[in-house]
C-alpha cells in the first residue's frame, strides 16, 4: 500500500490493533484515499458492483438455508417450499433472480466505462485483467445458479451449453463425461453447480478485493485520462465519492425494486415456471439476456466447433484489449473519430444481444420476406446480422483498435485535471 | 484565484456555510440509510422463523377413543413423540398422591390436566434431561423411565429420581368434544 | 446530471423490457384482446369473488384432469386468496377451507396396522392430483398430459390472457387443414401448421392443435351469486383463479413494492441533497 494517511489510532484498542493487524488503519487508507474530484456518475459503477455482489451473497445464503438440491425436490423447494410457505421467501428469491440481471447490468455498464476512458491502460492493465477474471467468474456463477430451480430452461440450458464442450476433438468428451458426473445433465451435475454456486461467489469477493487493491496502487482513471499530477486534483474518497455512490445506489435501487415487485418475471423466461422434463425439448431454448450477444456469436458460425472458439474468443478480446490498444490518449472524450466506432461497438454488442433472443432463420424486417440466400441462409436472417455485428465486434478490437491508435487526430488533451476547471471549459460533456 | 481554489479543494471543510445545517442533511441521509438497513434485515431474519407449512402441521386433532383403559399412544406432533395416556382411577390416586411429596419441580396433578378429563394425561415423550423417549409404565412409581440416564417419572409425568431437571412437558392442547382433542 | 442519470436509468429500464418483450414475440400467435384484469398495474388486486368463482371453475370442471400439486387447501384462506376471512385468526383456521379440505380423500397410511388407506383432508394438505402420476395421466388422456395449473398462468407468455384465449378460442378449423384424430384446432396454441395445411403456402394459419376438448360452456358453470355464466365469464374467471393460483403473493408484493418505492425515492432525495452539500464548493466539472 502506498497510500499515506493521517490516521493515528486513539484508542487503547486501536493501538494494540494497529501493532498486530492494522485493520482499521487499512480502513482509514481506503476511506481517505485521494480520489480525482472530476470523476462523473459512470465511476460510480463500481460501488454499485460491490453492492451487488454484498447483495447476492447474502440473499444466495438465505435461500441456501431452504433449497434443495436433487432433480427429485429442487424445484418444489423453491415453487412450492420458498415462493409460497418461507416467510418472505418470495421477496428473498426475487431480489436474488432479479439481482443476478441487475448485477450484469452494472457490469456491462462499468466495462464499456473502462473502455471508452482507456482505463484499461498502462498502469493498470492488471486492474482491468482482474476485472475480465471477475467477469468470467460472473458469468460461470449465473449460469450454474440458473440452472439450480431446475425449470425447463435451466435444464435444457445447461444441456445445450455443456453439450458445447463436446465439440473439442479428443477430450471434449471426456470433459463432458467429467462435468456431468454422467452421460447426460442429471442430479450429480445439479449437486455439484450447487455447491459450486455457493463457492464461486466467495472467489469472486476475493478477486474484488485484489481489484481494488491493484486500483489503489496507481489511483484511479479520471474521465480527462490524464493522470493525478497534485493533491489539488483529488478529494477524499470519503466522504465524497461514499456519499455520491450511496446516492447512486439509491436510483439503481429504484430500478431494481421495479423489477423485484412490479415485474419479477419480466427478465426470466415463461419455461423455466415448469418442472424439468429430459423428454421433452422448450420450442425456443434462450439462455438469460446477460449471455445472448455470446448466444448470437456462437450460432453465427455455422461449424459447431469454430462457433465456440468464436464465443470464447470474444470474451478473450477482452483480456487482449491492454496490449492491442497503441493510442497515446486514454479518454475517448478527446479521441472524436474512435468514439464514434467505440458508440457502434456497444450498437454491435445490443444488436448481438437481440439476435441471441430471436429464431436464426427469422426474417429481420418482416415485411420484406426472402430475399437471396447467401452460403446458407437468407440475407434477411438473424444469422446474417449476427454474422454482421460478429464481424464487427472482432473487427473493433483487432483491427479498429491497433490501427485507428496509430493513425487517428485527437483532441488537445488538459494537462491536468484542476486545468479544465480553471480555465472554466465548460464543455466537459461526454 | 487558483490558490484559494485549490486551498478549498484540499479543504473542504471551510466552506464557509453554516455548520449545524450543512451537517443536518448528513445526519438525516445516514438515519434514512439505517432505517432501510434495519427494514430489509427483518425479512432477512423472519425467514429462518418456521415457514407457513410448518406452521399448518403445528396443530393436530386426535379420536381419543382409540386409547383403552390403561394404555397409551404415541403420536408424531410437530416432528416430535406426544404421549396420550388413558389412566386408571388407581394411577390418578397415585398422582394425586405424590401432589406434595418432595418433588424437583413441584407441580399438582390437577395443574397437569384439564378439569373433568382428568383420566385423559397428554405430555411431550421428551426426557427433560437430554431428551430420549422414556418407555412407558416402568419405573418404580408407574408412569415413565428414561433408559438414557435412568429418570424416573410417575403417573401424572412429574419427575422424581434420576438426572432430569423438570416434568414431562404438558403440551397446549383443548377438548372439541368427549372424544376428541385438539392439540397445538 | 442527475436528469442524466434518469434518462439512462429510464433508458436502461426500457432497454430490458423492450429486450424481454422481444424475446418473448417469436411467438407469432396472437394473444386474443380481453377486458383489463383487476389484478393488472402496480396496484392490481385480485378481486376475491372473481377468485370464488374461478375456483368453482376449476373445482368442477378442471380439476378432472389437472392436478394443482402446489396450492395447499390453507392457502385459499391465505390474505388475497378467494376465502380469505378477517375473522380468523390463519387460514388453517378457516371454515370454508376445513369444509373443502373435508371434501377431499388424501392418501396416507394407517398408524396402527401400516395398511394404505384414504382419510378426509385437512388443511394442510394439498390439492390432489387427478391421476397417479405422469403415465397414468396420459393413459387417460390419449397420450397427451394435462399440465399441473399451480404455475399454468407464469408459465406461458400472456398469462392469464393466453389461458382465456385458448379457452374460448376453439373455432372450426379452416378448409384445408387436416385435424389429426383425438386433437383440436386452436388459432392460440403454439405450433407450425405448414404440413398439415393443404392451402397457400404463404397463408399458413396461425395456431396449433390441442389436445383438450373445449373444457368450458354457457351456462357449464353455475355461480352462487348468480354472476354470469356465459363462456366468456367463467374463461375470465377461471382464467383469474389461475393467475392468483400462481402468483398468490401479488397482492402483497405490490403493497410492499410502493412502500419501498417511497422510501427509495425519499432516500435518493436526501442522499442527492447529502451530495449536492458536500460537492458545494468543489470545482470538479
Amino acid at each position: 500500500m502506498t497510500a499515506h494517511t493521517t490516521y493515528e489510532p486513539k484508542t487503547a484498542i486501536e493501538r494494540w490493533l494497529d501493532t498486530r493487524l492494522p485493520i482499521v488503519r487499512l480502513g482509514a487508507e481506503v476511506l481517505e484515499f485521494p480520489t480525482p474530484k472530476n470523476l462523473n456518475y459512470w465511476w460510480t459503477f463500481g460501488g454499485i458492483l460491490s453492492f451487488c455482489l454484498a447483495t447476492q451473497i447474502v440473499t444466495g445464503i438465505v435461500l441456501a438455508m431452504h433449497y434443495q438440491a436433487g432433480g427429485a425436490s429442487a424445484f418444489l423447494s423453491v415453487e412450492q417450499g420458498i415462493m409460497r410457505d418461507v416467510n418472505y421467501g418470495w421477496l428473498i428469491r426475487g431480489i436474488h433472480a432479479n439481482g443476478a440481471s441487475m448485477f450484469f447490468i452494472a457490469v456491462y455498464i462499468h466495462m464499456f466505462r473502462g473502455m471508452y476512458y482507456g482505463s484499461y491502460k498502462a498502469p493498470r492493465e492488471l486492474l482491468w485483467l482482474l476485472g475480465c477474471v471477475i467477469y468470467l467468474l460472473m458469468m460461470a456463477t449465473a449460469f450454474m445458479g440458473y440452472v439450480l430451480p431446475w425449470g425447463q430452461m435451466s435444464f435444457w440450458g445447461a444441456k445445450v451449453i455443456t453439450n458445447l464442450l463436446g465439440a473439442f476433438p479428443i477430450i471434449g468428451k471426456p470433459i463432458t463425461t467429467l462435468l456431468w458426473g454422467g452421460f447426460a445433465v442429471d442430479d450429480p451435475t445439479l449437486n455439484r453447480f450447487f455447491s459450486l454456486h455457493y463457492l464461486l461467489p466467495f472467489l469472486i469477493a476475493a478477486v474484488v478485493a485484489l481489484h481494488i487493491w491493484a486500483l489503489h496502487v496507481p489511483g484511479n482513471n479520471n474521465p480527462t485520462g490524464v493522470e493525478v499530477k497534485s493533491k489539488a486534483d483529488t478529494v477524499p474518497f470519503h466522504p465524497y465519492y461514499t456519499v455520491k455512490d450511496g446516492f447512486a445506489i439509491g436510483v439503481f435501487l429504484i430500478l431494481f425494486a421495479v423489477f423485484i415487485f412490479y415485474e419479477p418475471d419480466a427478465l426470466g423466461h415463461a419455461d423455466n415456471f415448469i418442472a424439468a422434463n429430459p423428454l421433452v425439448t422448450p420450442a425456443h431454448i434462450v439462455p438469460e439476456w446477460y449471455f445472448l450477444p455470446f448466444y448470437a456469436i456462437l450460432r453465427a458460425i455455422p461449424d459447431k466447433l469454430s462457433g465456440v472458439i468464436a464465443m470464447f474468443g470474444a470474451i478473450a478480446m477482452l483480456f487482449a484489449l491492454p496490449w492491442l490498444n497503441t493510442s497515446k490518449v486514454k479518454s475517448m472524450r478527446y479521441r472524436p473519430t474512435m468514439k464514434i466506432y467505440f458508440l457502434i461497438f456497444v450498437a454491435a454488442c445490443c444488436v448481438l444481444g437481440w439476435c441471441g433472443a430471436q429464431l436464426p432463420d427469422d426474417p429481420v424486417i418482416g415485411g420484406l420476406g426472402k430475399t437471396f440466400t447467401l452460403i446458407d441462409s437468407d440475407l434477411n436472417s438473424y444469422v446474417w446480422l449476427s454474422r454482421i455485428a460478429t464481424a464487427y465486434y472482432f473487427a473493433y478490437f483487432l483491427l479498429i483498435t491497433p490501427i485507428l491508435g496509430l493513425r487517428e487526430t485527437t483532441s488537445p488533451v488538459p494537462d491536468s485535471i484542476s486545468k479544465p476547471v480553471l480555465a472554466g471549459e465548460a464543455a466537459k460533456k461526454d | 484565484m487558483a490558490e484559494s481554489l485549490a486551498d478549498s479543494a484540499s479543504n473542504p471543510g471551510h466552506a464557509g456555510d453554516d455548520p449545524s445545517r450543512r451537517d443536518f442533511i448528513h445526519i438525516v441521509a445516514a438515519a434514512a440509510a439505517v432505517g432501510g438497513a434495519a427494514a430489509v434485515a427483518w425479512p432477512l431474519i423472519d425467514q429462518m422463523n418456521p415457514a407457513a407449512d410448518t406452521l399448518a402441521l403445528a396443530s393436530v386433532e386426535f379420536d381419543l377413543s382409540k386409547v383403552e383403559l390403561g394404555q397409551e399412544v404415541t403420536i408424531a406432533w410437530r416432528k416430535q413423540p406426544l404421549f396420550i395416556r388413558h389412566r386408571t382411577p388407581k394411577e390418578i390416586a397415585e398422582a394425586v398422591a405424590g401432589d406434595h411429596a418432595d418433588l424437583k419441580d413441584p407441580q399438582t396433578d390437577a395443574d397437569r390436566v384439564k378439569a373433568g378429563h382428568a383420566e385423559w394425561l397428554i405430555l411431550l415423550g421428551s426426557c427433560t434431561h437430554l431428551g430420549c423417549v422414556p418407555l412407558f409404565g416402568q419405573g418404580e412409581y408407574g408412569g415413565w423411565f428414561c433408559p438414557c440416564h435412568g429418570s424416573v417419572y410417575d403417573t401424572s409425568g412429574r419427575i422424581r429420581k434420576g438426572p432430569a431437571p423438570l416434568n414431562l412437558a404438558v403440551p397446549e392442547y383443548a377438548f372439541l368434544n368427549d372424544k376428541t382433542v385438539k392439540i397445538g | 446530471m442527475l436528469r442524466k442519470l434518469t434518462v439512462l436509468a429510464a433508458a436502461v429500464g426500457l432497454a430490458f423490457v423492450a429486450t424481454s418483450a422481444l424475446a418473448a414475440s417469436t411467438r407469432e400467435e396472437p394473444v386474443a384482446p380481453s377486458a383489463p384484469w383487476s389484478f393488472d398495474g402496480p396496484f392490481g388486486t385480485y378481486d376475491q369473488a372473481q377468485l370464488q368463482r374461478g375456483y368453482k371453475v376449476y373445482r368442477e370442471v378442471c380439476s378432472s384432469c389437472h392436478s394443482m400439486n402446489l396450492v395447499a387447501f390453507r392457502n385459499l384462506g391465505d390474505k388475497g386468496g378467494p376465502f380469505w376471512d378477517p375473522k380468523y385468526k390463519s387460514s388453517v383456521e378457516n371454515g370454508y377451507v376445513k369444509a373443502i379440505a373435508k371434501d377431499y380423500q388424501i392418501a396416507d397410511i394407517d398408524r396402527d396396522t401400516g395398511d394404505a388407506i384414504k382419510r378426509p383432508g385437512t388443511p394442510a394438505d394439498h390439492f390432489v392430483a387427478p391421476f397417479a402420476n405422469e403415465a397414468a395421466a396420459r393413459a387417460s388422456n390419449g397420450g397427451a398430459l394435462p399440465p399441473d395449473m399451480s404455475l399454468l398462468a407464469r408459465a406461458r407468455e400472456g398469462g392469464p390472457d393466453y389461458i382465456y384465449s385458448i379457452v374460448t378460442g376453439y373455432h372450426a378449423p379452416p378448409a384445408g387443414l387436416t385435424v389429426p384424430a383425438g386433437k383440436f384446432y386452436n388459432p392460440y396454441m403454439q405450433g407450425d401448421l405448414s404440413s398439415f395445411w393443404k392451402g397457400d403456402p404463404n397463408k399458413v394459419p396461425p395456431g396449433g392443435f390441442i389436445a383438450m376438448p373445449p373444457p368450458l360452456a354457457d351456462g357449464k358453470v353455475s355461480f352462487d351469486d348468480k354472476s354470469p355464466s356465459d363462456l366468456k365469464a367463467e374463461a375470465r374467471d377461471v382464467s383469474a383463479f389461475l393467475m392468483w393460483a400462481a402468483d398468490p403473493k401479488m397482492e402483497e408484493r405490490k403493497q410492499t413494492g410502493l412502500a419501498v418505492m417511497i422510501f427509495l425515492l425519499v432516500f435518493s432525495g436526501l442522499l442527492y441533497a447529502s451530495y449536492r452539500t458536500l460537492w458545494r464548493n468543489i470545482d470538479h466539472h
